[in-house]
């Protein structure tokens, strides 16, 4: 008897559970209603299915549960009853198929007037590519894929005009229908924004490609569906649906091939006057000081300096009210009046020379060898840095330092600014931190490591 | 008695069944270690199972400790994270589902229920199941090798599983493809005895239509078996090649983290489908026993005739010819062509139909019946009940377009935990209080199997249901952690805590039925040799623990199906295959 009553309380309650549940698909922000209606009929139909089988089965638990009087039925089979069953549930199964073919060639059929852009995927990094004003990707090859061309382009005349975009955040127009194109540069992945429904696989070595229109203005989260090794939890991006105008505007400022092969290298001679004011604090050969609470500049990649300026000047960093330290820096980044004096400035840092640091803090650095495990698989197992995962060198860094910075990105201190996409990463991957003997730990770690830095 | 359409040999052909010679062991040693007994390699089957079967549990529970309390212990890193996921995976799909039901069931239940005195090729069987032990300890030995086991997910995706950086490529993934290669090798051999036993010795009298389904199962699963592993053994051979020696059948060119591979022009799309190719008949090959073994469940625990049986045995055949031309329904995001889309979604929902049938006829078979609620009773109406659940959640993944956003999401997990892992081991679970006497002599007892029941049956269902709507919520799978994701709300971080306990809770309640296990050998209530008073050949042993060789001197001689329970007009209310029928003489 219990299990018969089981059976219907976990029935209704399964319904129950469905429409009280808080968990419902993501709010539409796509052409892609079609698929959310093919999901309703699924449910429906599969509900009733659900709920008349299990409450039959109840039934004929109760009705015919044991009785020293009873005997079974003598009913091997019966021809009509299994035919009917039979149809009927061809009937049931054709009704779910064939609304779902026809979706499914709608997005098998790309819109003829749909823009188009590239979305390359490499671990645990998203970035993309417009075709420029001639409406065309240039060719890319992998093995061209190198710092100074992290695209892989071959240089031919259609991809001179493409517009690259580094960072993980991507601006798309509202209302107008786009092709996502999608390849890897290692692994597979999945560009995923829930709230659009249709995502594709990214696999190396081939061009994979889905199509959507954007209906919503609004932000959305980019999350990787395919597994792609240690971070891929923390594989993030983001997409912005703009209005047509804002969209034009934004693409314009977005550098091209050209542009950013033209682009002048940072120049140290400049760049050392602008270092002027940076020395107060953190030295004058930017070795650090602790007293000011200033870190280690010299050492580290211009990428990251850079970076990282640009994050101070535009208040991505150095503004969150727990930040103290973060706040001094702000208005000395601000002074930098353009792009070129951070490029000089980080050139200049270039010179320095390399000394190493004492270590400050006690920590159990076996235990955090360990720990370091997760850090290394983007810093490099020496703490070098890797340019292409984006990390910067920990390795001869302050460790008073990098113990804050690491304090600060587990609580969200740093890396939480929606424009710090990258910082953005570093806060879920310091949550395996768990405390601060955690921190210390791991700290005390990459004190005994040898990674000098690429450049 | 009038004869029936589904039963029409009504008399056993003379028939020309050699009589086995067994090597009969005298010592310890070759009875129960070397022994070439097949109830004995059963034993052995189903004990090393469990025994792996229980690290994988470990596993999910470490990887539910930390989905459901982010590190709140520092026990789980993300590289130990995907490594955890891939071991459970891979260990509860083949190490321990195919390993225990075809090996265990199935060395167990075939010769018995066929009226063999054994398996057709003993000492191959007994190879087979050394075999698998060494694809277990090379599997296990890859969590002690530097940098530990694979963490590139149990379908072994390349480029992913052989790339730097992916926990264990230093080791673990190499170690993880020999044991699946000695783990199919083994397989083959135990396949291949399974096969032809079902199929050149059965007793006299033991027609095709009147095996037991469970054997019907248990041999369909095996053929595809046969048919599927191959496809995995070839990807799995080409991926040790990749690995080292530097072809490149799956490896692209590609760069990881910043350095240039050596590989070039490989595809990791041709390794999908290879691996689904073995991984959806995978699916029925665990299916299909259970399928079997159930539908004998209901039918002697409701005393009455299992509904439909030749639409059953068919809907086995068709199911098992289908589910080789539905593999890509896995693929459907993955980057093929997107039109073979409209191919795999109308096969994939075409099999719904005949499982569909199963089910109805499962549910046919209580009605009208006189249903006991033993222990076996009840694990197979919670399986009933999981499948159904299970086996709709899948309508939703096989079309297509209803795939695409809920694909990688927890539906996924859901759905196959549900139809797979659940439903498979309720079963297994039924059976084992069903047959427990048969093996031991002894009953297991009834009130600990209840609680394992109801702990194991709602425990489950806390767990997996609400997976499904976490995956409408878009809630990705395989993430060690959920950070401030956007779209995913705290209710979530919460169920996710509430699923880790019913977990804990679960797994606990298996300790009970080890204890079961345990204590009934040795103190369980004394069985008798047909407790259940079941129709079919096993229960007709002359001795219990059936010995080497099964029956006694004379192999017993079949007259009617499996399943003539409540027949109008019998004294009794089943009838043993081994009855003649009313004015036939015994033969």
């Amino acid at each position: 008897m219990a299990i018969a009553i089981a059976v219907i309380v976990l029935a209704l309650g399964s319904v129950l559970f469905f429409f009280l549940s808080p968990w419902k698909l993501t709010p539409l922000a796509s052409n892609w209603g079609t698929i959310d209606d093919t999901i309703h009929v699924t449910i429906w139909v599969t509900g009733a299915v659900f709920v008349a089988v299990n409450l039959f089965l109840a039934f004929a638990i109760i009705r015919y549960r044991y009785h020293k009087q009873r005997r079974s039925h003598y009913d091997p089979e019966n021809k009509r009853l299994e035919a009917w069953l039979a149809g009927l549930t061809t009937i049931g199964i054709a009704a779910l198929l064939a609304p779902g073919l026809l979706v499914w060639g709608a997005f098998v059929s790309v819109p003829e007037d749909a823009h188009e852009v590239e979305v390359v995927g490499q671990q645990w990094h998203w970035s993309y590519r417009f075709p420029g004003e001639d409406g065309r990707f240039g060719a890319v090859q992998t093995r061209l894929i190198g710092p100074d061309n992290p695209f892989g382009l071959v240089g031919d005349a259609a991809g001179r005009d493409d517009v690259l975009i580094q960072s993980p955040r991507l601006v798309l127009p509202v209302d107008r229908p786009v092709k996502m194109v999608l390849r890897s540069k290692d692994v597979l992945h999945n560009f995923q924004v829930a709230n659009f429904r249709a995502k594709m696989d990214m696999v190396p070595g081939q061009v994979t490609y889905f199509w959507l229109t954007p209906t919503e203005t609004g932000e959305f989260e980019v999350s990787c569906a395919e597994l792609c090794g240690i971070a891929h939890f923390a594989m993030r991006g983001r997409v912005d649906v703009v209005e047509p105008a804002a969209f034009d505007d934004w693409l314009a400022e977005q550098p091209t091939h050209a542009e950013l092969a033209a682009r002048e290298p940072g120049d140290p001679e400049a760049g050392e006057a602008h270092f002027a004011s940076c020395a107060a604090c953190h030295g004058s050969e930017g070795q650090g000081n602790p007293d000011q609470n200033a870190p280690r500049l010299a050492g580290l990649e211009p990428w990251y300096l850079e970076r990282q300026l640009e994050l101070f000047r535009a208040g991505a960093r150095g503004t969150h009210e727990d930040d103290t330290f973060g706040q001094q820096m702000r208005p000395f980044a601000t002074q930098l009046p353009d792009r070129q004096a951070i490029a000089d400035l980080a050139a200049y840092l270039q010179t320095l020379p390399d000394e190493p640091v004492e270590a400050s803090l006690s920590g159990d650095a076996k235990r955090g060898a360990r720990l370091y495990r997760t850090c290394g698989s983007c810093h490099g197992a020496e703490g070098q840095g890797i340019r292409a995962t984006n990390a910067p060198r920990l390795a001869g860094m302050h460790d008073w330092y990098l113990a804050r910075q690491l304090r600060h990105f587990r609580e969200g201190i740093r890396g939480r600014h929606p424009q710090d996409l990258y910082g953005h990463q570093m806060v879920d991957m310091a949550q395996v931190l768990v405390d601060d003997r955690a921190v210390d730990d791991v700290v005390a770690h990459i004190n005994t490591l040898a990674g000098s830095g690429e450049e | 008695m009038a004869e029936r359409g589904h039963d029409s040999a009504s008399y056993a052909a003379a028939s020309d069944i050699e009589e086995m010679e067994l090597v009969h062991p005298k010592t310890f040693i070759g009875k129960y270690i070397w022994s070439q007994d097949a109830k004995v390699i059963a034993i052995q089957y189903a004990i090393t199972a469990t025994a792996i079967g229980l690290v994988a549990l470990v596993l999910s529970i470490l990887i539910r400790l930390q989905l459901g309390f982010p590190n709140a212990f520092s026990l789980v890193d993300p590289s130990n994270y995907l490594q955890y996921v891939t071991m459970h995976g891979m260990i509860m799909v083949v190490y321990l589902l195919t390993a225990l039901l075809l090996g265990g069931f199935g060395n167990y239940l075939i010769p018995l229920m066929c009226g063999a005195r054994d398996m057709v090729f003993p000492y191959l069987n007994m190879l087979s199941y050394w075999f698998y032990l060494a694809s277990v300890l090379i599997l296990v030995a890859s969590f002690f090798v530097p940098g530990g086991p694979s963490g590139g997910g149990w379908t072994l995706y390349p480029p992913q599983v052989i790339s730097q950086g992916t926990p264990g490529v230093d080791g673990g993934i190499l170690l993880m493809l020999v044991s699946l290669s000695v783990f199919i090798i083994g397989f083959t051999m135990g396949g291949l005895n399974y096969v032809v036993t079902v199929l050149q010795a059965r007793t006299r009298g033991m027609t095709l239509m009147r095996l037991p389904l469970t054997v019907w199962g248990i041999f369909m699963a095996t053929v595809m078996a046969l048919l599927a592993f191959p496809a995995l053994l070839v990807a799995v051979l080409m991926t040790i090649c990749d690995l080292l020696l530097g072809t490149s059948f799956f490896m692209p060119e590609m760069q990881t983290l910043g350095e240039q591979s050596s590989h070039e022009g490989g595809s990791p799309l041709l390794f999908q489908h290879l691996f689904w190719f073995f991984g959806h008949p995978e699916v029925y090959i665990v299916a299909l026993p259970a399928f079997g073994i159930v539908s004998d469940l209901l039918a002697t625990h409701a005393r009455k005739n299992i509904f439909g049986y030749r639409m059953m045995v068919w809907a086995i055949i068709i199911i098992g010819v289908l589910s080789f031309i539905v593999w890509a329904h896995h693929m459907f995001v993955s980057g093929m062509n997107p039109y073979f889309g409209f191919l795999f979604a109308t096969t994939t929902l075409i099999i719904a139909v005949p499982t569909a049938i199963k089910v109805y006829n499962w549910v046919l078979t209580l009605w009208r019946g006189n249903i006991h609620l033993s222990v076996p009773m009840l694990f197979a109406i919670g399986f009933l009940f999981t499948f159904v659940n299970g086996g709709l959640s899948g309508l939703f993944l096989g079309n297509v377009t209803v795939d695409v956003p809920l694909s990688d999401t927890y539906f996924v997990v859901g759905h196959f935990h549900m139809v797979m892992a659940v439903a498979p081991i309720l079963v297994i679970f039924g059976a084992i209080y069903h047959w427990y006497p048969k093996v031991t002599g002894r009953m297991l007892d009834d009130r600990l199997g209840k609680v394992h029941f109801w702990v194991t049956f709602l425990g489950t269902y806390v767990i997996y249901f609400p997976m499904h709507f976490m995956g409408f919520a878009g809630v990705p799978r395989r993430y060690y952690a959920y950070g401030e994701t956007a779209f995913i709300p705290d209710s979530v971080v919460t169920m996710n805590s509430v699923i880790t306990v019913a977990a804990i809770i679960v797994s606990l309640a298996q300790v009970l039925f080890l204890f079961n296990l345990a204590w009934s050998y040795f103190r369980g209530r004394e069985s008798g040799p047909n407790p259940w008073q079941a129709t079919t050949l096993e229960w007709q042993t002359e001795h219990t623990p059936p010995r080497h060789g099964n029956f006694g001197d004379e192999l017993p001689v079949v007259h009617r199906w499996a399943y003539d329970y409540s027949v109008p007009g019998a004294e009794r209310d089943f009838i043993p295959q081994t009855v003649p029928h009313e004015g036939e003489e015994r033969r």
